[in-house]
């Protein structure tokens, strides 16, 4: 039994993203390129083939999976991680410095202890504006954006320092071990295992949003903060706190992720702005876990679809960014006609 | 400046809250709105001040159709709503000047608010943050908003709710006083008693329809009642019960117990809040006194501190009891437990997966009211439980509150109108200046309101 305003809720998301489309659409024609060609190398790109869609679409939605349920976590919490990128950059550093480590151990040791690195680099690079936060009341929507360039910087300054490979002529890491890797899903893709770790990471977050007591103070903290401290008796600070932090280790997972199941070794600009594509996934999937899910599917062919684009039509990527733009501005404004 | 609404209807989805209703005002007139909870009134001001458009009919200020807020507002249409609407983080004098219109910002709008507040004659300090205002000054806060930018129409949702007695006096006066200087004043209120002083007229609502609508003179607060409800107000005699367990020792020694209703009388701000506050537990209040066994807290601010408003019946259910619920949430048992609470509670307009916003302010209240009565606590605690509500809906919560006592539980009520303290207690507490007395139950009123101002009079 659909409820009427979810009913609505839904409609409006899907004309939300349809509207984002029309105005790429409307940018392709005003800036003068081959809208039907673009079009066509955009979904081609996405869906074309097998390969554009276990190879680009399906490797591209996994960290944009992973970094929308970071978001959403915090968001439902009334927290705004704008620094996922960042978090994502320092996971990105611990799991390649694990990866580097583990050499001799096997996969069923490695890959855990990779992936809890992530975790643990996201959560970290969180520490400081949760702090700023609970201590000073500085908005994390400041903090973490700010910490963003930090990571940058701090990935530059390990891919030529410490973690510069053992040949020392580019400014990137070595592989990491083999045990470290995440297995590929089917022979000849580049999808991984890291899909699947999403995906039953969005299925647990659900059960834990609707049927968790934390998952409930979570959203409850977030809905009616006041109401949630007087009557509820939780300490609503504390409970956007650790919201918070879940954020940047997820956040942070996603960056292991990817270099476990995809880079296999740090690089400056690993993420092509996957932290703030994720934004606007998690506000499309108005943070409900399912909701990112189908999201990140979709901007995954977006982003898959834009190299293609890029590639036979000659429109720049970034040209796919107008969606982006409409979608977060339409969600936002939609957000002010919710209760 | 006459304001006239025409054969207006409003539907909300299949629910028709106004049903061709035609109202007016007249410049140097009072016309009270009178109805019970979800009657329309509010609904039908929100039209008026151009915040709501009606599906059919026609508001006009002059002749002239009012369509938004912005030309509402232009046409000296100024409302005090029933919530308070003043951004908290900004200073008294900022609020002024955004309601307003002005084009100052910081001190430049304090001083120049300050010069309104003068004219108004209603106190306020113009550099305080609203944040810091207590209720009674957050709503002098909203009054002083509606006024700033000349209204020449003004609605009133309301406007007595939090007051203590002696502002309501002064209140009522100072909307004699705008009518008499040509104003079109239309005042809503539960207390008939506010409206019978004051009003001109009386246009009374049922269920979006209008039953009455009549000059003031000839009517009383029987023929009132009956209007808005169709009878006789039906009242529940006080229930004496006999003092039991030791339930809550305070500060200076003072035992409150099993089976009693304690009437706490104060004039705002002179720490009713901060007692009730530390007896519910609530975090960040003083611990110098102890409570035996669960608590239950019924808190003033039903919006910001009892419901999620986007939260179901049975979310809030679950948000009463949280911090001590099982990890993992037994969605059928709440489902099942809030539809026998509304049952037993006869709240109205939604079940237990419907959202609790969605319900008038009375059923969201009575809902409140269950979830903190369920399971027999040991101790009731209730800030202004009626506050807002009308006479029915009020009704029904002092038969609960009764019936809590009955059963055993230690009720610690305060409100703001100072004859239901009256009407509920068993025993009586006066604080003054954050000194907690104890009166005698047969004290009349007088001395309780002197008590109240921290006259000393009984031995």
């Amino acid at each position: 039994m659909p409820h009427p305003t979810r009913f609505r809720a839904a409609l409006y998301t899907v004309g939300a993203f349809l509207l984002g489309l029309a105005a790429l659409t409307a940018f392709l024609a005003i800036a003068g390129y081959d809208v039907g060609a673009s079009l066509a190398a955009l979904w081609q790109g996405a869906f074309g083939s097998r390969q554009a869609f276990l190879s680009a679409t399906l490797v591209r939605a996994t960290p944009l999976l992973l970094l929308g349920l970071a978001f959403a976590i915090g968001g439902r919490a009334g927290g705004f991680n704008i620094g996922m990128e960042g978090q994502f950059a320092a996971g990105a550093i611990a799991a390649t410095w694990m990866g580097l480590a583990v050499g001799g151990a096997p996969p069923a040791v490695a890959l855990p202890l990779v992936l809890a690195a992530g975790l643990v680099g996201g959560a970290l690079w969180m520490v400081v504006p949760v702090a700023l936060k609970v201590r000073f009341g500085v908005t994390e929507v400041i903090s973490t954006l700010l910490l963003n360039f930090v990571a940058e910087a701090a990935v530059s300054w390990a891919v030529s320092g410490p973690l510069q490979e053992a040949g020392g002529s580019y400014p990137q890491s070595d592989p990491i071990a083999v045990a470290a890797r995440l297995p590929r899903l089917f022979a000849g893709q580049r999808l991984h295992w890291g899909l699947l770790l999403a995906l039953l990471l969005a299925v647990a977050m659900a059960i834990f949003f609707r049927h968790h007591r934390l998952g409930f103070a979570l959203r409850a903290a977030g809905a009616g903060p006041g109401a949630t401290a007087i009557v509820g008796r939780m300490p609503v600070d504390r409970l956007v706190a650790a919201a918070l932090l879940a954020s940047g280790a997820i956040a942070g997972l996603g960056g292991a992720v990817e270099v476990s199941g995809v880079s296999h070794a740090l690089y400056q600009r690993l993420s092509p702005g996957y932290g703030f594509t994720a934004i606007a996934v998690a506000l499309l999937g108005r943070l409900r876990p399912g909701g990112v899910v189908m999201a990140a599917f979709l901007f995954g062919a977006l982003e898959a679809g834009a190299g293609a684009m890029q590639r036979d039509a000659g429109v720049p990527a970034v040209a796919v960014q107008v969606v982006q733009a409409v979608v977060i501005l339409a969600m936002v404004l939609g957000a002010r006609e919710r209760r | 400046m006459t304001l006239r609404l025409t054969d207006i209807t409003k539907r909300f989805g299949q629910a028709t809250a106004l049903d061709g209703v035609t109202f007016d005002v007249a410049p140097g007139e009072v016309h009270a709105l009178l109805g019970e909870n979800g009657a329309g009134k509010t609904t039908l001001m929100r039209i008026t001040a151009g915040l709501l458009t009606a599906d059919a009919g026609e508001v006009s200020v002059n002749g002239v159709a009012v369509t938004s807020p912005a030309l509402a507002r232009r046409h000296g249409v100024g409302m005090v709503h029933q919530h308070f609407t003043s951004i908290p983080a900004l200073s008294v004098g900022e609020n002024v000047a955004l309601s307003a219109g002005w084009r100052e910002t910081g001190r430049r709008a304090e001083r120049r608010a300050a010069s309104v507040i003068a004219r108004l004659g209603l106190p306020l300090d113009p550099s305080r943050l609203a944040r810091e205002l207590s209720a009674q000054l957050r709503q002098r806060l909203e009054i002083v908003q509606a006024l700033a930018g000349d209204a020449r129409v003004l609605l009133l949702d309301e406007p007595t709710a939090v007051l203590a007695p002696r502002e309501v006096v002064e209140l009522l006066a100072l909307v004699r006083h705008l009518a008499a200087s040509g104003a079109a004043v239309v005042l809503i209120s539960h207390k008939l008693s506010d409206v019978l002083q004051v009003a001109d007229r009386v246009t009374v609502l049922r269920r979006g329809r209008v039953t009455l609508a009549a000059p003031m003179a000839g009517h009383d607060a029987a023929s009132l009642s009956r209007a808005m409800i169709g009878g006789e107000v039906e009242r529940t005699p006080p229930v004496r019960g006999v003092p039991g367990a030791t339930r809550v020792v305070l500060d200076g020694g003072l035992v409150l117990h099993a089976g009693e209703i304690v009437g706490v009388a104060a004039i705002e701000g002179n720490g009713q809040r901060e007692l009730l506050r530390a007896i519910a537990g609530v975090a960040g209040t003083r611990t110098d006194l102890s409570v035996t066994g669960r608590v239950a807290f019924i808190p003033e601010d039903r919006t910001t501190e009892a419901v999620v408003d986007a939260f179901t019946l049975e979310e809030n259910l679950l948000l009463g009891e949280l911090a001590t619920a099982t990890n993992w949430i037994d969605w059928r048992a709440l489902r099942s437990r809030t539809t026998g609470l509304v049952a037993a509670f006869d709240v109205r307009g939604g079940g237990a997966a419907d959202p609790i916003g969605a319900l008038s302010g009375g059923n969201q209240q009575k809902f409140v009211l269950a979830r903190a009565l369920e399971g027999e606590p040991a101790v009731v605690v209730a800030e202004d439980p009626t506050r807002g509500l009308d006479v029915q809906a009020m009704t029904a919560v002092h038969g609960r509150l009764r019936a809590a006592a009955a059963a055993g539980s230690c009720v610690v009520v305060h409100s703001s109108d100072l004859d239901e303290v009256l009407e509920l207690a068993d025993r009586l507490l006066v604080i003054a200046g954050g000194v907690i007395r104890e009166l005698a139950i047969t004290t009349s009123r007088d001395e309780v309101g002197d008590a109240m101002l921290g006259v000393t009079t009984a031995p």
